[in-house]
């Protein structure tokens, strides 16, 4: 029964994601573009994964892949359903028992043309971001050809801070930054830095303002917004 | 579904030719500024000039959405009516909290604002009850919210936060709120489907801005306060103004106002519209943004375009219920 329903329940999700949060995507370095990617995100709530996805276009969220937990989304039929079966979550084993295997699921997942969602923090922050996790480090040097794309989530942690079972509804927008380049011979700890500070430098809009929908021609004097 | 289909087929009956005047104009006034949008991209050179016109087009594609939505929900009934303004309102006070400053302490009390505060608003204007609706937000809300904020025992900007706030549901929520409240207002001696008032309250608050924005960018000249809004000129607001007053004149048949009542109450709306404007113009200057969002293509978000509804809808349902109920 439950495959009969997940396209509805994937659009329900989906939709009810733009009506809380709006999840709007800012494409500020990089553009959409059908090609193995690993887009690294800030882990702010429960609806990252959900927002990230709403933020993707159809075509790409179709071949994009949420690295999920498998002992909590793998625990009931109705989660996995979610989870796998709406948003095409990969589950993994995050107990580090089964290292070399997560590894090779993930590994697969880009070597086929599709991409992946992950959050290397590891664990929901409050609005700063943590140090990354090494998983990043070592799938990037496992399939170095995949896209290295930092994902700002931004408001998020306010929709839903840690601790708070309530939601406040609040425009989320997803900032898409340039894709990190290689560094030859650079060492685990120098990338994770270099790979957060690429994440942390998108906290802030890069043209300060909704500049292209605007209603002034570039012809005029801008607002009083440059000089507050 | 039939009583849908009664209800559109009622409106068409009884209203039928006055109907077909004011689909027709509203058609009519779409596709010359689509026409012209179209002349004007293929002529424009320079690249500002461009700049300009694609945000024309844009606003005018958004025009023809939001006019067939706001058509499409009138005709549907009054339920449909406030249930798409209580909607407007819930995103008008998302984009509203989003560029506000907010605190873990304020987390409750701002998701009752959304779930609770917004559908009870708009649940009073639907059963009616003017003596509540009138005074909910600006009495009993301004106590309860700041009541459940100082249980988080935060006091770092603590009037700031409460006031912002406030500001944010009276604006998003009570002051819009009036507009769909006109569809309650039992007017002896007006036969028409009170939907028309809300029509022409919207008719003329709108295009107000509309004719500002045309008379503004073909013959502005003096800004009105750069230091505010920049795109705001005298002779838009006089041209725009005295344009809508005009045809808010034209429309009292659609009204139980006398052309000269209508001539007042559209200037009344017009003047309203434009301090509306100003203000949130104001408030976007304070808080560094250009627009309040980004829903609405080339008008920015839902506060950007109801900003001078928000101001004129409380005054015009005030007037029109003292002086006609």
């Amino acid at each position: 029964m439950i495959p009969l329903f997940q396209p509805a329940l994937r659009h329900g999700l989906l939709g009810l994601t733009r009506l809380l949060v709006g999840a709007r995507a800012s494409w500020e370095g990089s553009a959409p573009a059908d090609v193995p990617r690993i887009y690294f995100a800030n882990h702010t709530s429960h609806l990252d994964t959900l927002a990230v996805m709403a933020a993707l276009p159809a075509n790409l969220r179709a071949r994009t892949h949420p690295v999920a937990a498998l002992d909590y989304w793998g625990g009931s039929a109705l989660r996995r359903a979610v989870a796998v079966g709406c948003l095409n979550a990969l589950l993994v084993d995050r107990t580090g028992k089964a290292t070399a295997e997560v590894m090779d699921a993930m590994a697969a997942v880009l070597e086929s043309g599709q991409s992946l969602i992950l959050f290397p923090e590891g664990t929901r922050g409050d609005g700063t971001v943590a140090p990354f996790k090494s998983g990043l480090y070592h799938l990037s040097q496992r399939v170095p050809t995949a896209e290295l794309v930092p994902v700002f989530i931004e408001n998020l942690h306010r929709v839903m801070p840690k601790g708070m079972p309530l939601l406040v509804p609040l425009i989320c927008t997803m900032r898409f930054g340039a894709p990190l380049q290689g560094v030859e011979g650079e060492d685990k700890a120098a990338f994770l830095g270099r790979a957060r500070d690429a994440l942390v430098s998108l906290s802030r809009p890069a043209s300060q303002s909704n500049a292209q929908s605007n209603s002034q021609p570039a012809s005029q004097p801008s607002d009083q917004r440059t000089t507050r | 579904m039939s009583s849908v289909i009664n209800s559109v087929m009622t409106v068409f009956t009884t209203t039928e030719p006055l109907f077909l005047w004011l689909s027709g104009a509203a058609l009519g006034l779409l596709v010359v500024a689509t026409l012209i949008g179209a002349v004007l991209a293929h002529r424009v050179k320079t690249p500002a000039g461009r700049d300009t016109v694609r945000n024309l087009n844009a606003r005018i594609r958004s025009w023809w959405v939001m006019v067939a939505l706001f058509a499409a929900a009138m005709l549907l009934g009054s339920v449909v009516t406030l249930v798409l303004f209580a909607l407007l309102s819930y995103l008008a006070l998302r984009e509203f909290i989003t560029l506000t400053p907010t605190r873990r302490g304020d987390h409750a009390g701002l998701f009752l604002s959304f779930f609770v505060v917004v559908p009870l608003q708009y649940w009073l204007v639907g059963i009616g009850w003017y003596g509540l609706f009138s005074i909910f937000i600006p009495v009993y809300v301004f106590m309860a919210l700041p009541s459940l904020s100082v249980l988080g025992a935060d006091t770092t900007d603590f009037l700031t936060r409460t006031a912002k706030a406030q500001w944010g549901l009276m604006l998003a929520v009570y002051c819009t709120s009036h507009a769909p409240a006109l569809l309650w207002l039992d007017i002896p001696g007006y036969s028409l489907p009170p939907a028309l008032l809300l029509l022409y309250l919207m008719t003329v608050a709108q295009l107000s801005d509309v004719f500002q924005y045309v008379f503004g960018k073909l013959w502005g000249k003096t800004r009105l306060s750069p230091g505010i809004s920049p795109s705001k000129t005298v002779e838009g607001l006089v041209g725009g103004g005295l344009t809508a007053v005009a045809i808010g004149t034209g429309l009292h048949v659609i009204t139980p106002f006398s052309p000269l009542q209508a001539a007042g109450m559209s200037l009344v709306i017009v003047t309203a519209g434009f301090f509306g404007g100003f203000v949130l113009s104001a408030m976007k200057r304070d808080l560094g943004v250009k627009d309040w969002g980004t829903m609405i293509e080339g008008h920015g978000g839902v506060l950007d375009r109801l900003d001078s509804v928000v101001f004129s809808a409380p005054l015009f349902f005030h007037l029109t219920r003292y002086w006609f109920t």
